[in-house]
């Protein structure tokens, strides 16, 4: 079989479900004829014409008329260019699609897509990874797949969710990520579940989306110095499977928790807390956590390679905690 | 503070004369009777009739709800809109419950009891009833029924003109579109943020039957017009947006039933999106909190402080659409319901925190314990 990338497999997700199920719809600004600012749509438009709609460049409005949508039994996915520009939305999508269920009963299932996270070269504006933002607020689903099977499969189970799910897929992997399958039945895992993708004795690194990645090739380098490190994918942030981790603490006493986001709160300090309030008679020592540097993602490839947590942070901070 | 009224001007803009304005102090205009609703079996007398009957039944409730307020018995603020039922009783009486949409605003009670919306969601809302339609879980004007095509608003001032063009972007995916019309109600403060311009220009591109009732009652809270906008009227925002725009006096039932009603048969007939700009003035505070004592005396004095519903009254009297016997009956039922639904609100159960399931998701396998 063919490879398939990471973008292959969000472009393939979204032409099963409007190819099964009529009550799915593409809106978005360039997703049309042009396919998306990164082809996740591309010739989407010519086999659904009424189905995939060019949206003006209007975030707020987006999400509005995705809830708008949902509501009359509609299943919008709605795909934000960049991650960074959902924040012209977020009033409709945690005040609109947050509440809605909780304050009328009636659900707004929409899905909204995130390309999230940084490239070189990206700058501020380009880059951001929002999930941790979204995470605080009640009665959204933020999912983070790290894999080309976890794309496809968690944005099909996105649009099957009653619920709004923020789909945060990382623009890092979109080609550089590849498999020769689309999608894995034995492997399949539901929203809300996280992966242990390495197992290992020594200590545990939790993370999620690019982070996966890089935490993997330090667990690697780690596995040369003779450590057996455990990594987590933890898939979907929100809800956080927190007996995964606790239980893979309990395997190896010691905990890193690795985001890509800014490092004040969010979803390392999550895992950090619920690790201390479960588990702390587990820890063999301090939780730590990885994140990104507390400024703007920097432009130039030099400065955002040392703001990002990379292989060699990483692997830096598991020697670290396994000094503790 | 008087805004000139004109007459109809040339391009998409056309101004409703407001012929009506002294309607108090002179003989009212012979009134056409044949149907302007969409409804052809209803005659235009009786849609005047239903539409003011709402206003009355509006009026009797929000009185009531004010009352309760200084008495202690509301759960949270009340924000009513005396002086506004005309304009929203106009808007609700030219949708039809179930099939149309109405994305109901702060002032809009007249509104929603002429869509359809029993007054018990209010009292129960109110009053605090678990029966209500939030469950307590969200108060006041907060409520809706979504599925019945009454979208529950938020708070942030112009998010539901976007909600209401989706859910008609949804019927026309569903090849369910024809005839349906979605009107949402604005104000003068909802017309200053970004989310009512993304809102009304997404819904103009993809011509929608949405008809956007901006009532300009003068003040947003404290703030008066001039430090919200500085364009002539806000009718002027339609040329901007490629749409029809229509100015009424909303202190006239006649004559905003008129505009409303054209403003909805038009997009129901595929005319695509149409801004009605209805003048008037707020005849309370923000919230039953605030007594409004900014409101200068030389715009309650002037005939946009005029009170709708004397206006109506006077209407209808002298077109003889209505005789004061059945005036009197119009509003001994409306203290009848108001009171029977206010009397069984009460009795209601308030929520119980120790048996409300806390629930976010309509996956319950998604809750955390946390």
């Amino acid at each position: 079989m063919e490879e398939v990338t990471y973008i292959d497999a969000i472009r393939e997700a979204q032409h099963d479900l409007l190819a099964s199920d009529e009550r799915v719809f593409i809106y978005g600004q360039d997703v049309g004829d042009f396919g998306g600012a990164f082809k996740a749509t591309q010739g989407l438009k010519s086999l659904y014409p009424d189905r995939v709609i060019d949206s003006p460049i209007s975030e707020d409005a987006m999400i509005g008329l995705a809830v708008g949508a949902s509501i009359e039994g509609m299943r919008p996915i709605v795909e934000m260019q960049f991650a960074d520009f959902s924040s012209v939305g977020f009033n409709q999508i945690v005040n609109q699609a947050g509440t809605q269920f909780y304050r009328t009963g009636v659900p707004a299932p929409i899905t909204v897509r995130l390309p999230s996270g940084g490239t070189p070269g990206s700058g501020p504006f380009h880059s951001q990874m929002m999930e941790s933002v979204y995470a605080y607020y009640p009665g959204l689903v933020i999912v983070t797949p790290a894999t080309v099977a976890d794309a496809y499969s968690m944005l099909v189970d996105a649009v099957a969710l009653d619920d709004p799910v923020l789909y945060c897929e990382h623009k890092f992997l979109y080609r550089w990520l590849k498999s020769d399958r689309l999608s894995d039945d034995d492997e399949k895992l539901p929203i809300g579940q996280a992966r242990i993708v390495r197992a290992g004795k020594h200590a545990t690194v939790v993370a999620y989306s690019a982070m996966v990645h890089e935490a993997l090739r330090a667990a690697d380098l780690l596995a040369e110095e003779g450590w057996e490190i455990e990594v987590v994918d933890l898939r979907s942030v929100k809800p956080l499977d927190t007996d995964t981790i606790v239980a893979s603490v309990a395997r190896t006493g010691r905990l890193l928790a690795v985001g890509e986001a800014f490092p004040w709160g969010g979803v390392t300090s999550e895992i950090v807390s619920r690790v201390t309030n479960d588990g702390f008679h587990l820890l063999d020592a301090p939780p730590q956590r990885l994140n990104s540097r507390d400024t703007p993602v920097p432009y130039h490839p030099n400065l955002w390679e040392a703001h990002r947590p990379t292989l060699e942070s990483i692997a830096a901070a598991i020697r670290n905690l396994l000094r503790l | 503070m008087q805004r000139e009224f004109r007459d109809a001007s040339s391009g998409p803009v056309k101004h409703v004369a407001n012929r009506l304005l002294h309607a108090l102090n002179q003989d009212v205009p012979q009134v056409e009777r044949e149907s302007k609703s969409t409804d052809m079996s209803e005659t235009w007398e009786d849609h005047l009739r239903r539409t003011f009957r709402s206003m009355i039944t509006a009026r009797t409730l929000e009185s009531k709800l004010a009352s309760l307020y200084k008495a202690g018995k509301i759960v949270g603020g009340v924000y009513i809109g005396p002086g506004q039922e005309a304009v929203s009783a106009s808007i609700g009486s030219c949708l039809t419950w179930n099939r149309d949409i109405f994305g109901a605003l702060i002032r809009d009670q007249g509104g929603r009891t002429a869509f359809g919306e029993p007054i018990l969601d209010a009292t129960r809302s109110y009053l605090g009833s678990v029966k209500g339609p939030s469950k307590g879980r969200d108060g006041n004007i907060h409520r809706g029924h979504p599925a019945q095509g009454l979208p529950a608003m938020i708070s942030h001032l112009g998010a539901m003109v976007s909600v209401v063009a989706g859910m008609l972007l949804a019927r026309r995916l569903q090849g369910r579109l024809d005839g349906i019309v979605g009107a949402v109600s604005v104000g003068d403060g909802a017309s200053s943020t970004g989310s009512f311009h993304e809102g009304i220009n997404l819904a103009a591109v993809e011509r929608l039957p949405l008809v956007v009732v901006l009532t300009n009652n003068q003040f947003a809270y404290s703030t008066p017009t001039d430090r919200q906008f500085r364009c002539r009227s806000l009718v002027d925002r339609a040329i901007g947006y490629g749409i029809p725009g229509y100015e009424v006096d909303g202190t006239d039932l006649l004559a905003s039933l008129e505009v409303i009603s054209k403003a909805v048969t038009e997009a129901r007939q595929g005319g695509g999106p149409q801004l009605v700009v209805a003048n008037l003035l707020r005849l309370s505070g923000h919230g039953e909190h605030d007594d409004g004592s900014y409101v200068p005396d030389e715009i309650r004095n002037s005939a946009l402080g005029r009170d709708c519903m004397e206006v109506a009254e006077h209407q209808l009297l002298q077109a003889g659409f209505v005789t004061e016997a059945e005036l009197e009956s119009w509003k001994n039922e409306a203290a009848e319901q108001v009171q029977a639904a206010v009397a069984q609100a009460q009795q209601e159960p308030s929520p119980d925190p120790y048996t409300d399931d806390w629930s976010v998701y309509a996956s319950p396998e998604l809750a955390e314990d946390c």
